[in-house]
């Protein structure tokens, strides 16, 4: 008699054939996922490789190949999966003779929907933003997800002013994104309208970042430098 | 030998053409209507996630079917709910494979296909009383509606929302999208409008056949 038939006739299923059951599909299951992702694995990993590499060549003009580091107060750190390392994850870009073209940064702040993650390049000779691609958004289309490609907007992060002060502490002046069509100065961002909660959010998360990672950029700057030749 | 209640089913066409029209999952059942709404703003999406959802369908009402007399009927939805849950977890991998901006674009959606009605419907209803092969012909049946409905909905919206099929531009640049049919009410308008047509043309059919029957009827 099979165990269906059983369910039938009996009213008690033995304990023992539906632990057998539950347990032999868990089995079953763990399996096939485990080897799935041992498969997929090493294609996603190159994917999000890519997708960086991609990220990091819009942001920075004129970048050819790029280093990763982890930066922190502590210091300058070649990201090399070394776990005892810490800091947040910094792109250096090199040109084709491994001049250093410019820092891509990571940031993220909440916008209308969910949290915007960017990641934006900093000029170190012109100390300035050199532009921004967004890397993860929820923003409503056709309002808030203008953030990505409206071109006007995008004008705003071509040479963004980002000195730094005297003390090389922070900012000389902190960037903020004021209402649309009424930018004055060269670290201000003129928003979308219809986008105002989205862009605030750029400028916000771009303030919040580069006060803290660009004075140690500067700080670090010689050995960025010689990143690539190291 | 099976002592279950309902017959085992030949394989024939209309197993699978049940699942295309007569009780197509979206516009006849209205089942799974959460992801139907959510990503057909777009074409690709559309696709992408009628594919996946067919996949986990097919795949899962296969091992259902084959394991059918194993599974003692008290632990039965814990069962499916684990190997649903499996090839949902495979289609996201395969998914993040193929493409990233794809995967980032479907956001939760693939994972919630665990708890997309039509495949567990499928697997309590269907496949744990029937052979393999019909269970398998009848997945793919319904797989295809649903990706056909899915379709329906996404070339509609990205047409009328962002003027572009599969982001090929249809219309000229002076016409101005409707954004809306790309936000969600977009999904309920173009869903209500299809549902209206199909209800409209089954009427007709209706009518015409008691037309039929009632000058029958006279001439005898």
């Amino acid at each position: 008699m099979s165990s269906a038939d059983q369910a039938q006739t009996q009213p008690q299923t033995p304990s023992l054939a539906m632990l057998r059951t539950l347990g032999g599909i868990a089995m079953l299951s763990g399996l096939l996922v485990v080897l799935v992702f041992q498969f997929t694995q090493p294609i996603i990993e190159e994917n999000k490789r890519i997708a960086i590499e991609k990220a990091v060549s819009q942001v920075i003009p004129g970048v050819v190949s790029k280093k990763d580091f982890l930066l922190s107060d502590e210091g300058l750190f070649p990201a090399t999966g070394d776990k005892s390392a810490v800091g947040e994850k910094i792109y250096a870009g090199y040109g084709a003779n491994g001049e250093l073209k410019g820092i891509a940064l990571e940031a993220a702040a909440t916008g209308y929907q969910d949290v915007i993650r960017i990641l934006y390049g900093y000029n170190q000779d012109c100390q300035c933003v050199t532009g921004i691609k967004i890397l993860k958004m929820a923003e409503t289309p056709g309002l808030g997800d203008k953030i990505a490609f409206d071109l006007e907007w995008l004008k705003n992060f071509e040479a963004l002013d980002a000195r730094l002060n005297t003390e090389k502490s922070g900012l000389e002046n902190a960037i903020v994104t004021v209402k649309h069509g009424t930018k004055r100065e060269q670290w201000e961002i003129d928003s979308i309208s219809g986008a105002t909660i989205s862009s605030k959010a750029i400028g916000r998360m771009i303030n919040d970042s580069g006060q803290r990672m660009f004075p140690l950029i500067i700080k670090h700057l010689d050995a960025l430098r010689i990143g690539q030749k190291g | 030998m099976s002592t279950l209640p309902n017959q085992q089913e030949e394989v024939t066409l209309d197993t699978f053409m049940r699942g295309l029209w007569e009780e197509n999952p979206v516009f006849v059942m209205l089942l799974g209507l959460c992801p139907v709404l959510a990503v057909t703003n777009s074409t690709m999406n559309a696709i992408a996630m009628g594919l996946a959802t067919l996949f986990v369908l097919v795949a899962s009402s296969t091992l259902v079917s084959l394991l059918r007399k194993m599974i003692p009927k008290q632990v039965r939805i814990a069962t499916y709910i684990i190997i649903i849950a499996t090839f949902v977890t495979i289609v996201d991998y395969v998914i993040q494979a193929i493409s990233l901006d794809l995967y980032n674009a479907l956001g939760a959606f693939i994972q919630l296909i665990v708890a997309n009605c039509v495949i567990l419907g499928r697997a309590e209803a269907y496949a744990s009383k029937q052979k393999v092969s019909a269970s398998i012909v009848n997945a793919f049946g319904m797989g295809a509606g649903f990706t056909i409905a899915l379709l329906c909905l996404g070339t509609v919206r990205e047409l009328l929302g962002a003027g572009t099929i599969l982001g090929v531009q249809i219309f000229s640049s002076n016409f101005e999208p409707w954004v809306v049919m790309i936000l969600p009410p977009g999904g309920f308008f173009v869903l209500g409008a299809w549902l209206l047509l199909f209800e409209y043309i089954k009427q007709r059919k209706e009518q015409k056949l008691l037309a039929a029957e009632g000058a029958t009827a006279n001439g005898s």
